[in-house]
């Protein structure tokens, strides 16, 4: 009788992760604090500007979720972004049909890059660590290469500029379109395709899942390519947002896409994480970035509070079980 | 003794491979080099190698026991600030100042030991949380690039003793036989590798986990702090960049891997470390005497790297239950 009547209690407490409403929790906590500094941060404007400043991160961490959730790691991050957003521009620079293709074109680049990551990982089975270090050597240098060689254009296309920056449906940032696209896409994915499922049995036992017949190795080289297409794509928002594609654009990216997917209570060594966790990661990043930066602490201080926090919501919901 | 011989040189290969490669690479290059093997460009050679050297050593004793280090090129930047705001002055004083950057290395070792090891969170994002830490420490102590070393000793560290051979090598030699050997043959050196092999078994058999891990996040911190050192005799200034930061832990993990540890734990050592190293800093020197295009360097770079890290894959050719692929 007893366990009878705990039963739905238990079944509303799995249903939502206690990390992903620790982060919430975080979130409303940094919402309030902001508050006490300036009325501004509750305002529907200052919340929809830092949406869409999120969407950007939001975009690259989908694809980063993925990668962890196979208890992988993709730290080629940066220059595929940059790549994204340097491939679309130069191919604006072709004339009218490059300028309709530099959407495309900037996806297809990152999701290129991603393939070759997940085939050195996968079939190679070199540790995605260091390939995907690699792999962002050899970004880095055709990237080099194309600006330096062949002088291409940088500046973006009205139409990157327009899903980056514009509000054209209900006010809502274009970019938190793309954002919530590419997010339901991700949970659809995930939750209820077998696509997903296999993504988190190789994250809890790459062997286990061989053994009942998936193909692994397409799923790895599946998630990478999916991984590099999302920053490929965020590469292209960035490139818009700023209207224009530079060196090095992806840097700032990498690890915040990776503390916001842990923060969401995704685990590093794969196998358990959901979506709506990455979400609340991603927002409670970009708030705690910009609460830094309204206050107006110097650099320094903004570094040591952004880590000391970090560690610190860790050691509040990320710990792991002891072992042994 | 003789009879295992097999098993030990199998043992070895990753250290062997790299050692080969290195002295392959070297003797191209002095060939090749204009003024050929004079004192200075072995010192030159010998202060950018020893440099990655001692940054490739602090990331190796993390990546034994199975962990990872992401903040050891932070604490380079933030020992490089702070020896060159305090090893300055009278000989007490530099003695003094080198003793603090030294204590603060073993400090930053000994946080993110702790978070690890009492906090239970995983390594790799710890340690990228700390990382922002000492980087924005560094900030504070050194705001804009400048700063002053002792003289004296940077110039004794960096340049060359009699007979042309570099200092920086001794220094390198004398942090092998006072850190790294003793602690290979200490208990906590090797449960260090018990614990990369397998952390249950270790702990089944009584070796002393908690210690292990902690004490080698510490000498990470330690050996860090002195390759900060070395890079303020070198540049005889400290400079807070994140980017210097991060190219030294990326290219200290890929001196790792060069050096035939394995990212998972439990082979491999230092002192193939030091070789990667070695052969990473011999790449860039290659390229520059055999006079490549600059804008081709950095594609140059990145291929061997990906190159060097893929040879391991040969072994798989000789997996003949595909079982033993996946973990």
């Amino acid at each position: 009788m007893k366990a009878a009547r705990a039963l739905p209690a238990v079944a509303a407490t799995r249903r939502i992760d206690p990390a992903v409403l620790a982060a919430f929790g975080c979130i409303v906590l940094l919402l309030l604090g902001g508050s006490l500094y300036s009325r501004n941060f509750l305002s529907p404007d200052y919340l929809l500007q830092q949406l869409n400043v999120a969407a950007f991160l939001g975009v690259i961490a989908s694809g980063v979720m993925l990668v962890v959730l196979l208890g992988h790691i993709d730290l080629s991050i940066p220059w595929i972004v940059t790549m994204g957003g340097m491939m679309s521009t130069a191919a604006a620079g072709w004339g009218d049909a490059g300028a309709a293709l530099a959407i495309p074109i900037g996806i297809a680049c990152g999701i290129a890059v991603g393939v070759f990551n997940g085939i050195g990982v996968a079939y190679l089975r070199v540790p995605s660590m260091i390939f995907t270090l690699g792999t962002n050597a050899i970004a880095q240098g055709l990237m080099v290469l194309h600006t330096s060689g062949f002088a291409p254009q940088d500046r973006s296309t009205e139409a990157m500029h327009v899903i980056a920056v514009d509000r054209t449906i209900a006010g809502i940032p274009n970019a938190l379109w793309v954002w919530a696209a590419v997010g339901g896409m991700a949970v659809l994915l995930l939750t209820r395709t077998a696509f997903g499922r296999y993504v988190y049995a190789i994250g809890n036992r790459e062997r286990a899942a061989y053994l009942s017949g998936v193909n692994t190795r397409a799923v790895v080289v599946g998630c990478f390519a999916i991984a590099g297409g999302c920053s490929g794509l965020a590469g292209v928002l960035l490139a818009g947002y700023s209207t224009k594609a530079y060196q090095a654009m992806g840097d700032p990216y990498l690890l915040p896409a990776i503390a916001a997917v842990v923060l969401g209570g995704t685990s590093i060594l794969g196998g358990r994480g959901t979506y709506l966790g990455t979400v609340a990661g991603v927002i409670l990043i970009t708030l705690l970035q910009s609460i830094l930066s309204v206050v107006q602490m110097p650099e320094a201080g903004r570094q040591i509070i952004y880590g000391t926090v970090i560690i610190a919501m860790l050691l509040l919901y990320g710990r792991q079980r002891r072992e042994t | 003794m003789s009879a295992d011989w097999r098993h030990r040189l199998a043992e070895q290969r990753g250290l062997l491979l790299a050692v080969g490669l290195f002295l392959a690479m070297f003797t191209l290059y002095i060939a090749k080099h204009p003024a050929g093997l004079t004192a200075n460009v072995a010192s030159t050679a010998a202060n950018k190698g020893v440099l990655l050297a001692l940054v490739a050593m602090a990331q190796t004793i993390p990546v034994l026991t199975s962990g990872l280090d992401l903040s050891v090129g932070m604490v380079l930047v933030l020992t490089n600030c702070l020896a060159s705001r305090i090893v300055v002055g009278s000989p007490a004083e530099v003695a003094l100042g080198t003793s603090a950057v030294l204590a603060v290395g073993l400090l930053c070792g000994a946080i993110n030991g702790a978070v690890v090891v009492y906090g239970r969170i995983q390594p790799i994002i710890a340690t990228l949380a700390t990382s922002s830490i000492y980087y924005g420490v560094a900030l504070a102590i050194r705001p804009a690039p400048g700063g002053d070393v002792a003289t004296g000793v940077a110039d004794a560290l960096t340049g060359s003793l009699p007979g042309g051979v570099p200092a920086s090598l001794l220094v390198l030699v004398a942090v092998v036989v006072v850190v790294w050997v003793p602690y290979r043959r200490s208990v906590l050196g090797r449960a260090a590798y018990a614990v990369g092999s397998s952390e249950q078994a270790a702990f089944m058999s009584g070796v002393p986990i908690t210690r292990a891990k902690l004490l080698a996040y510490v000498l990470a911190g330690l050996l860090s702090a002195i390759a900060g050192l070395l890079l303020t005799c070198i540049t005889y200034s400290g400079e807070a960049s994140a980017a210097l930061g991060g190219t030294y832990t990326l290219t200290a993990i890929a001196a790792v891997v060069v050096g035939g540890t394995s990212l998972f734990g439990g082979s491999g050592g230092a002192i193939g470390s030091i070789f990667g190293a070695f052969v990473l800093r011999t790449i860039g020197d290659l390229l520059f005497v055999f006079d490549m295009d600059a804008l081709w360097q950095p594609l140059f770079l990145g291929a061997v790297l990906l190159v060097a890290i893929s040879l391991g894959s040969f072994r798989l050719l000789g997996v003949r239950n595909r079982l033993e692929l996946y973990r």
